[in-house]
């Protein structure tokens, strides 16, 4: 039984986010026109999908303490470099697709390498990259269009069996590969322990300075893959400063959401899911109930305001006022 | 407490020269430096009227800069600097639709609306302890969309009244813009509150350790909210003068300032993690930052590689004095 308890206890944020997530999409479905269908589903699965991978993302680097307001821009740059590269023959959009996460590893490790081995602060480092990492997606792209092979793009967004939606599987195998070996790793372990406590882990002999820099790695490879996906679902490369910074904005959210601490060492990439599913969901609670769309960002901030002042709910608890300065 | 330089200079030297920050005084050379190309790449660059005319483009900059330095000085930063300016601006500009009295409300109305994203910011970082980077994403988003409910998606149609022009464009002191003026007047204010009251004090005292300066009876809490709500409403302001300069508010006005602001702080030597830095490093960080823009323009840079210099030189001066101590 006290096993159960421990789980729960670690599992809570996690279980939440799941609960919110299946909550709001039984009121979405329930009262969509087309009702609970296997179409709602998958369009409802690739919008959602997309926030998802570029949370996923996020957690990585929050996990450690740490933020990264660069992963919009490089969800950017890749959507426009898939543009460019994800085309021809099967070998050649092969090597595209190496491409493109190779560009997203490449951007994160130099997020990484400037945060943990320059010593500067995570929030200005990724700041100032995300501006170049979006002078380069202009550069690509000063104008949308492009394309990218659309047989891949349908598969990858369309459904296995005609019931389950292809990008949700990609999750999942996403998961399994990325997220389940890093977590299980002495890396990963080391990324949750520098999270709660840097010092200490240092003093534990953990190696934190490669943990962090796996963790900002791993977040650049997980944006390129949401980028990628973008690719597949407009077709096109766009670079647009505003769609960047709602990604980044949304990423955070959705964290939030999902129970991953902003202090870091607590929560998980699964909890992120479901917070970025959740976020997408209670956004387009507004279009089934016919709302003007114009509404959709001010909806979207509110609950973005409120999610993150759940937390201030700690604060009951705290007994000794000088554990407000933590 | 003290807002000069970090590693204490050398006891034997000058009293004026050990006050001096070292980052200050990299601030200042790089300016030197940009001056020297940017002459030699243009002869009118270093003619007074260009000068003159950078100076006044930078005053936008330096009023919003002065509300993040603010913040920045607490350990805080405020990302909600985007859509407090646009709000800012469009708020002034509809009051002033408004009549008589709406034309004579509108920059205070402009500024109240600062203020109160402001506040709200600050009991969300003060009172719920939430993490302001967080807090001020999501005011952000907030005002953003109700200035898209407002607007209705598009740029508002009011102009902005002959005041906030005056204030932005005019010449109140001959050969000196009006822009310059109000910048160094809010400069002035500034430095008054930040070495010669309670409250900058309190305001260093927080940014060191904020437990220590709860315990030695500032009320930690409240001179958060303050430290603030001037922000929002330094933010509020500098878009109420950019409307001026640009004679309307439009939707992304405040997307160009959130950046420039952090680096003109950070690279004016204030200590991201607080409690450091002087107003003299944020006015060299915001000329240094003006001139590069300038300079950026001149050589008809496309935005794609502003963007890219713009990052790679924050990140590279960052690198040569903003460095924090290695974990030991």
């Amino acid at each position: 039984m006290s096993e159960w308890r421990y789980w729960y206890a670690e599992q809570r944020g996690t279980l939440l986010a799941l609960a919110i997530f299946i909550l709001m999409f039984v009121i979405y479905t329930a009262n969509h026109p087309a009702g609970f269908s296997a179409n709602v589903v998958q369009t409802a699965a690739n919008k959602g999908v997309l926030l998802a991978f570029v949370a996923m993302a996020q957690t990585l680097v929050v996990l450690t303490a740490g933020i990264d307001l660069s992963v919009g821009m490089i969800f950017l740059l890749t959507n426009c470099l898939a543009s460019w590269i994800v085309l021809g023959n099967p070998f050649e959009t092969a090597l595209g697709v190496i491409g493109v996460l190779l560009a997203g590893l490449l951007c994160g490790a130099l997020n990484g390498a400037i945060v943990i081995y320059g010593r500067l602060q995570p929030i200005v480092a990724t700041i100032a990259t995300g501006a170049v990492y979006f002078g380069i997606a202009l550069l690509l792209r000063p104008t949308p269009g492009g394309s990218v092979n659309e047989d891949l793009a349908d598969v990858l967004t369309g459904r296995i069996f005609g019931v389950v939606p292809t990008s949700l599987a990609t999750l999942l195998v996403v998961v399994l590969v990325v997220w389940v070996p890093f977590s299980r790793s002495v890396l990963g372990r080391a990324a949750y322990a520098s999270g709660s406590s840097e010092v200490s882990a240092y003093m534990s002999g953990m190696p934190i300075r490669r943990a962090k820099f796996a963790a900002y790695t791993l977040a650049g490879l997980l944006a390129a893959i949401g980028g990628l996906f973008l690719t597949f679902f407009t077709y096109t490369g766009e670079a647009a400063y505003a769609s960047g910074n709602a990604y980044t904005l949304f990423s955070i959210a959705a964290v939030v959401l999902g129970g991953v601490s902003l202090f870091g060492g607590r929560g998980s990439v699964i909890g992120a899911i479901f917070g970025a599913l959740a976020f997408r969901t209670i956004g387009d609670l507004l279009f089934v109930f016919d709302f003007d769309p114009l509404w959709q960002p001010l909806f979207q901030g509110v609950v973005l305001l409120v999610a993150v002042s759940l937390g201030a709910f700690g604060l009951f608890r705290v007994r000794n006022r000088l554990e407000w300065f933590g | 407490m003290s807002e000069t330089g970090n590693p204490a200079p050398a006891r034997h030297m000058p009293k004026a020269l050990r006050r001096f920050d070292p980052a200050v005084a990299t601030a200042f050379g790089c300016i030197l430096l940009l001056l020297v190309v940017g002459s030699i790449y243009s002869t009118s660059f270093l003619s007074p009227e260009y000068l003159l005319q950078q100076l006044k483009v930078a005053s936008f900059l330096g009023v919003i800069a002065t509300g993040m330095m603010l913040v920045v000085l607490l350990g805080q930063i405020d990302l909600s600097v985007p859509w407090t300016v646009s709000a800012g601006a469009m708020m002034a500009c509809a009051a002033a639709a408004y009549g008589e009295a709406g034309v004579i409300l509108a920059i205070p109305f402009g500024v109240l609306c600062g203020v109160l994203i402001g506040l709200v910011n600050g009991i969300g970082v003060a009172y719920l302890r939430i993490p302001s980077m967080i807090i001020t994403l999501a005011t952000n988003a907030v005002a953003q969309g109700l200035m898209v409910v407002y607007t209705g998606g598009f740029s508002p149609q009011d102009s902005a009244p002959e005041a906030m022009r005056w204030l932005a464009t005019g010449f109140l002191v001959p050969g000196v813009p009006n822009a310059v003026v109000v910048w160094a007047l809010v400069g002035a204010a500034t430095v008054f509150a930040l070495t010669r009251t309670t409250f900058g004090r309190s305001v260093y005292a927080i940014g060191n350790r904020e437990s220590a300066a709860y315990l030695s009876g500032i009320r930690t809490r409240r001179i958060t909210l303050i430290a603030f709500a001037v922000c929002g409403g330094l933010n509020a302001f500098g878009g109420v003068l950019l409307a001026g300069y640009a004679s309307k508010a439009a939707q992304s006005m405040g997307d160009a300032y959130l950046l420039p602001a952090i680096a003109a702080v950070v690279l004016g030597g204030t200590s991201i993690l607080g409690g450091r830095g002087s107003y003299l490093g944020t006015v060299a960080g915001v000329i240094l930052i003006t001139l590069l823009q300038s300079i950026l323009s001149v050589m008809q840079m496309p935005e794609a590689g502003r963007q890219i210099t713009y990052g790679i030189v924050i990140v590279a001066m960052l690198l040569l004095y903003g460095r924090t101590p290695a974990v030991r």
